[in-house]
């Protein structure tokens, strides 16, 4: 009976987040522009998506910055969390300040001391700010993802290397990325579904031409969403979806094979 | 592996590179939300081969904040009237040279030497409207033609107001028989603090703007303060709807096509405002949109149901009876900060 | 724009704060004799210093200096009395403010703000009551789905966090789907939108994940042992709960309440979507004062008064849980 309760429990509070999304995703097949109203089965938000220039350069925006900002802060990250890890207490204890600090602060004061920077130093705020912006959101979450790896990782395998006459290179290639590596994976994924899904710092960051999609839905929010943009997300919800299957399968085969 | 970085890298770069070896003729074009044909925009590259870069703003205030920020970003600006003046004050606009424009011929004569720019030299009109109440004519319980129907408490909580300080101060300093740009700060006082008693008393459903519309076709509320074109809109997939423009009087408005000073494509701004304001561009915009055409010719060609339509083209009284926005720049602290009060009553 | 013009030290004041960061490196490098790991972090340290740093200290600058950009408390002064600003433009244009009963106090700026930390509070607290029952069922050993049941928690965070309000707006609205269904029933109509439960609701939505997560990975971590040694040597299940399993989730509850507080404190955009723009939360006031009002240095000053709050309230977090769980999703 407790058992069937606390079921029961999780089915309620699953279904309240998966409401309203199971309702976008149903509005993306209504041939009607009403939102409350049903119309009837259609594919033609579908089509009307695949045809909007305007929608289309947002997902370019969007994927290329999100793509290029998780590689670039997880390249940066890592080293980062390398040089951290390596520093002695007090420097790291810094470091560790000035990390967190993008992570607390609030986006909304993040995107606007971007803002002022970007306006102050005269750079015009467009597609490259975006980007700035949104590897230095980006950077903090790989550093902590691939800290606790390295915390984990043997402390003298790095020096028995260099004394076996490895050059600090090789050493990192071979020693130290390896056994970080699940580290890193996370912190890039991380980085990436981040910047896909940020709006705030995003919307202080770009002029009002070069527009992801989070800022074009925020502008469309004003005079209400269109059915396209329901049917885009349906889209990319699934198809992140089918990336986190295949992710979840891979290791969980990687794991057997162990 | 270096191959694959190398090969990722120069993805990279190519993704960096693309957007700007895409870049050619363009324009960069700064309007209101869903304020233009898009057919008319594709027209325009494809007659003239210049890409237009589209942009979009949702306050006249919003807009200003992004034209000081982003210089050089816009070369085409859509602002309303009193922003013409304040612009033209702070020596933002460049003037307009008409010979790349012979289209603005065509603008109506009352508004060829406008107040906002009494030579013409900064300006061609885009659109005009009134503001009015926009209300569902099965849930009142007599017809509307007054303000008051917003302040009366009769339909409580079934009101949407404007998001906007000009446009909904405005039309209370109308309601309480002032001007609306009254430079008498005890007026805008009491002005507030029938918004303020409009929001205790629960009357406000909310305070939104481009929403209006469609929460309107789809009666989300029994009145909402509407510019006409929108209320246009809304009548047209909702038979119910009606609009008036109260008898206190109101606001009508210009939204007008100029070129700010930074513009970086000033010629392909002249071409794409030449283009507007063709007269069969013209009547493509104003029938998707359902504002007021300021272009005479356009009007002729819309024929009788455009010509005739109250909301449209308002009786010569009605407008006479409204007032354009004049530039209040000196009032600003005290307008936002009463508005502030507004926004935040409880 | 005035605030734009920068004074000379300003700039100077720009320069320092690089200049900084570059002599730290320099320093690092001498101190270790040559390239030692720690280096690795040098693009970073340069990265924050530019991208972190100086910003950060811009929002300062302008939220010390008008707009002429002389050093000033004004803005702070503004922020208690929202009034004031109005005052001052009312007395140089030779009004009495007073007599005009337009002398009191402005407390828009306080209230929204005593108002977000309430809103803020109420979240938390919804998202913990909510949260940690699910975080526990999950996490308990014997229940298989567990692993899989915790992404199912964190997918939602993948559609926009906009579509995700809007989605909401069609369920709340007054011919929404809830209300067409209650009606259909023969309920009639609810008011659910357009007031601040709404809002709340919206919040709650959209920070639960981030309650439910640490919370559920405090739990998952616990050795079993322990609540097993504790009913094995007696404990009842409720008395195991509360002396074993609650208390070794403590650090997963404080990353959770700081995970769903920080952010929600600065919301922005639910209250206008499901508020219907009746109520303001900071985050909309920051957004208005610089986006609408121009107004960059109360804009800033706000900026910086949100900011010392959040710091404030992680200092106060930080004691309870010194490892610093927090911060640990995926």
């Amino acid at each position: 009976m407790i058992k069937f309760l606390k079921r029961f429990y999780l089915v309620i509070v699953l279904l309240f987040l998966y409401l309203p999304i199971a309702v976008l995703i149903i509005q993306s097949f209504n041939a009607g522009v009403s939102r409350a109203k049903w119309e009837g089965f259609s594919l033609k938000w579908y089509q009307e998506l695949l045809q909007s220039p305007t929608i289309m350069e947002a997902l370019y925006v969007t994927f290329t910055i999100a793509i290029i900002a998780s590689i670039a802060s997880t390249i940066l990250g890592t080293l980062a969390a390398i040089g951290i890890h390596a520093m002695s207490r007090r420097p790291q204890a810094a470091m560790m300040t000035m990390t967190n600090i993008p992570m607390t602060m609030p986006d909304i004061v993040t995107g606007i001391s971007l803002m002022l920077l970007f306006i102050f130093t005269r750079v015009e705020r467009g597609y490259f700010t975006m980007l700035l912006a949104h590897i230095t959101f980006d950077t903090p979450y790989v550093i902590l993802s691939v800290l606790p790896k390295l915390r984990e990782m043997n402390r003298h395998s790095y020096e028995a290397a260099l004394d076996l006459g490895a050059t600090p290179g090789y050493a990192l290639r071979r020693v130290i990325l390896p056994s970080v590596r699940p580290g890193i994976i996370t912190g890039a994924l991380l980085a990436f579904t981040l910047s896909l899904d940020d709006f705030t710092i995003s919307y202080f960051t770009t002029s009002p031409l070069v527009q992801n999609l989070s800022t074009l839905i925020y502008s469309e929010t004003r005079k209400g969403v269109k059915p396209t943009m329901n049917a885009l997300s349906a889209l990319m919800f699934v198809a992140l979806l089918i990336l986190l299957l295949a992710v979840n399968y891979r290791s969980t085969k990687t794991s057997e094979a162990k | 592996m270096k191959k694959a970085l190398a090969l990722l890298l120069s993805l990279m770069l190519l993704m960096i590179a693309l957007p700007v070896a895409l870049a050619e003729e363009v324009v960069n074009v700064y309007n209101w939300e869903d304020y233009i044909s898009e057919e008319a925009l594709e027209m325009f590259s494809e007659e003239t081969g210049i890409a237009v870069n589209y942009m979009r703003f949702t306050t006249n205030e919003d807009m200003l904040v992004q034209l000081r920020t982003s210089t050089g970003a816009f070369d085409v600006v859509f602002p309303s009237d009193y922003v013409i003046e304040r612009l033209i004050a702070e020596d933002l606009l460049a003037p307009i040279n008409f010979d790349n424009v012979p289209n603005s011929v065509n603008t109506v004569d009352w508004l060829s030497n406008p107040a906002y720019d009494p030579d013409s030299l900064y300006s061609v009109p885009y659109m005009w409207g009134t503001v009015g109440i926009l209300y569902d004519t099965t849930r009142v319980n007599s017809p509307i033609d007054s303000w008051g129907a917003l302040f009366s408490g009769e339909y409580k909580g079934e009101v949407f107001m404007l998001d906007s300080i000009r446009d909904t101060m405005g039309l209370a300093l109308k309601y309480l028989g002032y001007s609306m740009n009254t430079r008498d700060p005890a007026a805008l006082r009491e002005a507030t603090d029938l918004l303020i008693k409009q929001k205790q008393d629960g009357v406000v459903k909310a305070y939104q703007v481009d929403e209006t519309k469609d929460k309107m076709v789809a009666s989300e509320a029994i009145l909402a303060v509407a510019w006409s074109g929108d209320a246009q809109y809304a009548i047209n997939l909702n038979e119910n709807l009606s609009y008036v423009v109260p008898k206190e009087g109101s606001n009508v408005w210009v939204d007008a096509m100029v070129i700010p000073v930074t513009a970086k494509n000033k010629e392909n701004a002249e071409k794409f405002i030449n283009f507007m304001s063709r007269p069969d561009i013209a009547q493509l915009n104003c029938e998707y949109i359902e504002y007021s055409s300021p272009n005479q010719a356009a009007i002729e060609l819309m024929g009788e149901e455009y010509q005739t339509n109250p909301n449209l083209n308002p009786p010569q009284e009605i407008i006479d009876n409204c007032e354009f926005f004049n530039d209040i720049n000196d009032f600003l602290t005290i307008y936002n900060t009463l508005w502030a009060q507004v926004k935040n009553a409880k | 724009m005035s605030s734009l013009n920068m004074p000379q030290w300003g700039v100077w004041l720009f320069a320092l704060g690089l200049g900084g960061a570059i002599i730290f490196l320099g320093m690092s490098i001498r101190r270790h004799h040559g390239v030692h790991r720690s280096l690795f972090s040098w693009p970073y340290s340069l990265w924050i210093a530019v991208f972190t740093v100086v910003p950060l200290f811009l929002v300062a600058f302008y939220a010390f200096t008008d707009k002429a950009g002389q050093l000033t408390l004004e803005n702070f002064a503004n922020f208690w009395d929202s009034n004031r600003e109005m005052k001052q433009q009312l007395i140089a244009m030779g009004y009495d403010p007073i007599v005009m009963g337009m002398g009191e106090r402005g407390t828009v700026n306080v209230d929204t703000l005593v108002y977000s930390l309430w809103m803020a509070l109420m979240c938390t607290g919804i998202c913990f009551v909510i949260g940690y029952p699910a975080a526990l069922f999950i996490s308990e050993r014997e229940f298989k789905l567990g692993p899989t049941l915790i992404v199912l928690f964190i997918i939602p965070m993948w559609m926009n966090f906009l579509l995700r309000t809007v989605a909401w707006m069609t369920l709340l609205e007054d011919n929404g789907l809830i209300n067409t269904l209650l009606q259909r029933m023969g309920l009639g109509r609810v008011r659910l939108m357009y007031n601040s439960q709404a809002v709340l609701l919206g919040m709650v939505y959209n920070y639960l994940p981030f309650m439910v997560f640490p919370v559920y990975n405090a739990l998952s971590r616990q050795d079993y042992k322990l609540s097993e040694a504790a009913m094995d040597l007696g404990a009842d299940k409720w008395r195991t709960f509360s002396r074993v399993t609650f208390p070794l989730s403590l650090p997963g509850i404080v990353s959770g309440i700081t995970m769903v507080f920080m952010p929600s404190v600065t919301t922005f955009f639910i209250p206008r979507a499901l508020g219907g723009g009746n109520t303001e939360m900071f985050g909309d006031l920051i957004e208005r004062t610089f986006l609408t009002a121009d107004n960059w240095n109360v804009g800033s000053a706000l900026s910086l008064i949100m900011m010392l709050l959040i710091l404030l309230s992680m200092g106060l977090l930080r004691k309870v849980d010194p490892e610093g769980e927090g911060g640990s999703l995926l």
